[in-house]
């Protein structure tokens, strides 16, 4: 193939960003020493200045949590966790009071094209062409993480002129216990699996929102999650709560330094779906994915799920994963609610030696409940790419629908796709139908735009993005023009 | 103490008896298998299937160590319901071959495993037990312990090569056709709980061909339950071509435990069909193997399952060489308490490239009492593939369903009809055209509720 | 007696009120064209008269032969010789239509008392009532209705009613979609069926088809009310003008 010159130069210059946000900001920060005992568990709390049932909270689930046995399945291989070689707080310590943000986080929000004042703005300020296309951007309010600890919440007294609750978790426990005590723990018990059960110990920050009845939120909550510092892990504790009729829609973007070390990320997500409320949660997922050899990168084992409790609730959950060494998450939606919805879109990509073992669990107890799954997973490299959902219809749920449609892309001779789907009917009127597809990428399709002048790396990523495409429209614009670029990022050198 | 204990004490004072009555080369491998099955255990239901071997096993069954003969009359054996088919009969009863073994002038043997064994040792201990027990190598270290317990030899195997004797064998040497479909009946008949091991061993040399259909029935003449632990290992050569169809007629109380494997060459093509009629607890396994290049499989199931029968069909299929083809098609229709699960899993190893691969899993069910499981799995290491699955569960179309009684069917009828249409594609899969005939008959049948077995079940609301 | 009397039909669907009061009766011999713009519950009507469970009856009675139709199954009241035409024929797969046609016919046949029809007897009643629509034999030996063109499945419709022979048959726009030729066999059908004890009601958007059947009856549906009837010129004042002065009269 002919190429010039000059676009081969523009190759590298592609291949050699590989991951940009690997970075690390030089920031003062308060750490706790290595390691997990009961004594660290109240370090943490004291630290939050939290209440005692919530020092409780977190004991009982450090006690669950000592004797689990390490969760074995899912395709992927997870190196031993060393829990003592793990700081499990850390903490930017200029920060005296909220609002009072070191410059230093300022400029590395920038940096991350999330800028922490409040105006209109976009992420990905990448490229000017792209940039154009959204300029009417809405505006959205932004809480940042950076390590354990919250940063800033933009736009909250805007929010609160609607009663909207928008603030770090470590606030919402001081300043709305009730209604924390109230939902903590409601959709993902302490107990729920290994990893549930340690955030639960251990978690030191996140996003808590509460849109209360009727009101729809005006503009997109966003929070941004940021692992600095070396030898920690982040274990971001998220809560959402829609009232009776309510709306909103949440963005989610992670990113982290580039390490040799492997570092762990446990969020766990609740979402509580009131009568006709509708919930709409969208995550770019772009951690660290470590390096070409598979060295370094971020474990990224978190708990999503959703309850449906209302009449007419629904929820929707689009995710874009690029990043991270491994991912396992299956983000769920519990339909209790007569003739609630849940909804799942996924793109995955892995290359190199990434592995993502992802998908979800559309659970239906309430009459005329519906699910929609569709997945798309690309895998390149040595990588191995997973999807792994269930959908299950208890005795009582009448009139269920369920469609599901897991597609999965190769795109070299040594990476793996898997399809690993449950389901598990026990009521005759449901109607559940999976389709799933494996291919490499479509010859014809290759040839037809190489035919027309156009470079094989770059037909691939138009392909992709175009196999993508389902999942990606479903994301926020903001985020999409974004995902778009990271996919493309994400198969970089990874055809033939 | 765990079920599989009892049988390997059983082994260890019975062993004299139990070698005394056997082929050597069936006794050199009982060591063996009594270390795999004390270090594995028998299966559990877990992964959301239902039958439990393990619990299944747990119950005194007798056993016939001694081969004393069943007392059997030819003529009271067989009411098979697939006649007019003009095969090569065989009868086995419990796990004895009660009819003869027949050797033709082109060296194709048909018979009694235990004759097989004795008069050709070399070839038998070529082949015995080398699929069921030792299939250990796992392609990627990163699967074990995810799924089914398809990357592990089978306790169930084990056990059935712990106490085997007898079974069916046959063999085709390279080049030659059996043109007559062989089909063995397969009864379990006895007075009290008793468990037959038996083994079936087919192997078809190079450019063979043959079809066998396995009939199985169950009598009981009192209260009792009738276990079946059956282990088939199938070997194709290069250009081979095998039909293998098993027909289950138990009832209620019959327990079935199958494991049938399949090692194919180059160039081979089989067809393999599992269709439970009535069944109590079934739990069928069926491994494929596509080892040569080109190799072509079609695999087919159905189950018919109503009162409180449950149905296990666990299916695995691994591509480890290019350009060979497969195709899976299952079925289901529950009533009333009636449990089944789909496991199917079609792996594609790294190299094997221009892999063509579909499954199609349809179920389904009828009250709010029936359960079912379906989980097709994909597992791929190339990237030159063609795969797809797809499973899907739910009712009959309502539209046709008025449609018909628009046009003075009764309702009753008409669902009959659908859910017969239903099943039509598994049906039509079949390559001997007289059986495909007859399962139609026996299919509607069971439907309607007229099976021999089975008077009291009633698939036609 | 009359064979069918409507009397304040109302009835509706996923909720939503359809018909709002239809009163039609029908006399043995006659047919009767029924016309109105798009959603006017003209699909609706024939789906109540054969009892689809998707539409609910929610006021209103109807007699057939005198007996109350409603009451009756859908089968029963094609035993009692109910025949719809269907709008868009259902798709069967994996039942034959042989296998289709023999269990109608003989369970007709057992509900009024008749022997069931013999193979060679049944077979020989397929090939005389294909020749009335000219349909082809391969078509009776595939699935109902599957894979059939849009034009084979309205023939095979009035092949099917030519094999049930109903007392009241319903045609519900059996000419959409049809070619002049095709538009030609089905009437021929139609009209061989046509007898003084047999009656039709004909929901169409065409003047072609009715030329061809000749309707002693027109009636206008509207937003679920018949709200005109009259005799065949008031069809052909509907294709000469449209349904907007009917609309305008019934709304001013």
């Amino acid at each position: 193939m002919n190429n010039g010159p000059s676009s081969e130069d523009v190759l590298k210059d592609l291949t050699s960003s590989e991951y940009k946000y690997g970075f690390t900001t030089d920031i003062e920060t308060d750490i706790i020493p290595k390691g997990l005992n009961e004594d660290v568990v109240r370090l943490i709390s004291a630290k939050k200045q939290e209440p005692d049932w919530m020092l409780q909270f977190r004991l009982d689930a450090y006690r669950y949590w000592r004797q689990q046995p390490v969760p074995q399945w899912g395709h992927v291989k997870v190196d031993p966790i060393d829990y003592d070689n793990i700081s499990f707080y850390a903490a930017p310590r200029k920060k005296a009071t909220v609002g009072d943000v070191d410059p230093e986080i300022i400029k590395t929000f920038d940096k991350l094209g999330i800028p922490l004042h409040e105006r209109d703005m976009l992420l990905g300020k990448t490229s000017g062409a792209e940039l154009s296309a959204v300029e009417t951007s809405s505006t959205m309010a932004v809480d940042a993480i950076v390590d354990s600890a919250s940063q800033k919440t933009t736009y909250r007294d805007k929010l609160a002129e609607l009663g909207i609750i928008f603030c770090s978790f470590g606030e919402a426990v001081r300043e709305y216990p009730d209604l924390v005590r109230k939902y903590l723990g409601k959709v993902v018990p302490v107990r729920d699996n290994y990893y549930s059960a340690l955030n639960s110990a251990v978690f030191s920050d996140g996003s808590f929102v509460y849109i209360p009845k009727g009101v729809r939120c005006p503009m997109e909550l966003a929070s941004y999650f940021r692992i600095n510092s070396s030898g920690t892990g982040q274990f971001e504790r998220t809560l959402i709560i829609a009232d009776e009729e309510a709306y909103v829609s949440y963005l989610e973007g992670c990113t982290a330094p580039m390490r040799d070390e492997n570092q762990l990320h446990a969020a766990v997500v609740e979402i509580y779906v009131h009568e006709r409320a509708e919930v709409k949660y969208s995550t770019v997922q772009n951690w660290y994915p470590g390096d070409k050899l598979g060295k370094g990168g971020v474990y990224n084992l978190v708990t999503k799920r959703a309850l449906c409790a209302g009449d007419f609730s629904k929820v929707s959950w689009t995710q874009v994963e690029t990043g991270s060494a491994i991912t396992w998450k299956y983000p769920s939606c519990v339909l209790r609610g007569d003739n609630s919805q849940g909804e799942f879109y996924s793109v995955a990509v892995t290359n190199n030696y990434q592995e993502a073992d992802t998908g979800t669990k559309m659970i239906h107890i309430g009459r005329n409940t519906r699910s929609r799954i569709i997945s798309k997973g690309i895998s390149a490299g040595h990588s191995q790419n997973s999807y792994r959902g269930m959908v299950k219809v208890l005795p009582g749920a009448d009139g269920v629908r369920n469609y599901t449609q897991c597609d999965s892309l190769l795109l070299s001779k040594t990476c793996g796709a898997h399809t690993f789907p449950i389901m598990d009917i026990q009521n005759p009127t449901a109607i559940i139908e999976h389709e799933a597809t494996t291919s490499k990428i479509n010859e014809d399709q290759l040839f037809y735009c190489q035919q027309r002048g156009i470079k094989e790396e770059d037909a691939v990523s138009l392909i992709v993005g175009g196999y993508a495409k389902e999942v990606v429209q479903k994301l926020p614009m903001e985020f999409a023009v974004e995902a778009q670029k990271l996919l493309s990022l994400s198969i970089e050198n990874s055809v033939g | 103490m765990s079920s599989h204990q009892q049988y390997i004490d059983l082994f260890n004072s019975q062993r004299a008896l139990i070698d005394e009555h056997a082929a050597p080369v069936l006794n050199a491998q009982r060591e063996a298998a009594a270390e795999v099955l004390q270090r594995v255990g028998l299966s559990r239901p877990k992964d959301y299937t239902h039958v439990d071997p393990e619990a299944l096993l747990a119950a005194d069954y007798s056993l016939n160590l001694s081969r004393y003969a069943v007392p059997t009359d030819h003529s009271d054996l067989f009411t098979c319901a697939v006649p007019e088919l003009s095969t090569s009969v065989h009868y086995l009863v419990n796990e004895q071959l009660v009819s003869h073994s027949r050797e033709s002038d082109d060296g194709v043997f048909s018979g009694s495993l235990r004759e097989f064994a004795l008069r050709y040792p070399e070839i038998a201990a070529r082949y015995y037990n080398r699929l069921a027990m030792h299939d250990e190598a796992p392609y990627d270290v990163r699967t074990q312990g995810t799924n089914v317990t398809a990357h592990r030899p089978l306790g169930e195997a084990a056990l059935n090569a712990l106490l085997c004797q007898d079974g069916f064998v046959l063999y085709v040497p390279d080049g030659i056709v059996v043109e007559r479909p062989i089909q063995l009946i397969s009864l379990l008949r006895a007075v009290e709980d008793f468990m037959a091991c038996q083994r079936i061993l087919i192997i078809l040399g190079e450019g063979a061909k043959a079809s066998v259909l396995i009939c199985d029935h169950a009598s009981q003449l009192r209260d009792c339950a009738l276990l079946s632990l059956q282990v088939a290992e199938i070997f194709c050569a290069p250009y081979s071509s095998l039909d293998f169809y098993e027909l289950e007629e138990h009832h209620s109380d019959c327990r079935r435990l199958s494991s049938v494997y399949v090692e194919q060459q180059e160039g081979s093509n089989v067809s393999v069909g599992q269709y439970a009629l009535t069944a109590g607890h079934t739990r069928n396994r069926v491994f494929i193997d596509l080892c040569g290049h080109d190799a072509d499989t079609h695999l087919y199931g159905l189950c018919i399952a109503d009162q409180n029968q449950e149905v296990d069909n666990i299916t695995y299929i691994r591509h480890r060489a290019p350009k060979c083809h497969s195709d899976e098609l299952f079925k289901y229709v529950l009533d009333d308490e009636a449990r089944g699960s789909f496991v199917g899993r079609i792996l594609v190893q790294e190299g094997a490239d221009k892999t063509d691969a579909h499954q199609t899993d349809r179920n389904l069910i009828l009250t709010p009492q029936c359960h079912i499981v379906a989980r097709p799995e994909l597992e791929i290491y190339a990237d030159d593939v063609k795969c797809s699955h797809g499973a899907s569960t739910g009712q009959l179309d309502p539209a046709a369903l008025f449609y018909m009684r628009t046009r003075g069917i009764p309702e009753a009828e008409a669902r009959l009809l659908l859910m017969f249409a239903f099943m039509g594609d598994v049906i039509d899969g079949i390559r001997i055209d007289p059986l495909k005939d007859r399962l139609k008959h026996l299919v509607e049948k069971r439907f309607r509720g007229e099976l021999t077995q089975c008077r009291t079940c009633a698939i036609k609301k | 007696m009359s064979l069918l009397e409507i009397h304040n039909l109302h009835a509706s669907a996923a909720g939503k009120e359809i018909l709002r009061g239809i009163d039609l009766t029908i006399n043995p011999g006659e047919v009767h064209a029924v016309m109105g713009p798009n959603g006017a519950g003209k699909s609706t009507l024939s789906a109540i008269l054969t009892g689809n469970p998707q539409y609910e009856v929610t006021q209103g009675e109807i007699l057939y032969k005198g007996r109350n139709l409603l009451e009756m199954k859908p089968e029963e009241r094609a035993w009692e010789g109910l025949f719809l035409s269907f709008q868009y024929p259902v798709e069967i797969p994996g039942v034959s239509m042989v296998n289709f046609m023999r269990t109608a016919v003989n369970a007709q046949r057992e509900y009024r008392g008749l022997p069931a029809l013999t193979a060679t007897e049944f077979l020989r009643m397929m090939r005389e009532k294909r020749a009335v629509v000219q349909l082809d034999n391969k078509l009776a030996n595939r699935s109902v209705n599957e894979g059939f063109s849009g034009g084979e499945k309205k023939r095979n419709e009035i092949f099917q009613m030519a094999m049930l022979e109903p007392t009241l048959s319903i045609l519900d726009e059996t000419d959409s979609g049809l070619d002049v030729d095709a538009l030609r066999i089905v009437s021929e059908g139609v009209n061989r069926l046509k007898s003084a004890e047999r009656s039709s009601i004909v929901i169409t958007h065409y003047q072609k088809l009715l030329e061809y059947v000749q309707p002693q009856f027109v009636h206008i549906v509207y937003r679920g009310r018949i709200v005109k009837s009259g005799g065949p010129e008031l069809g052909d004042r509907i294709f000469a003008e449209g349904f907007d002065w009917v609309k305008q009269e019934f709304e001013g």
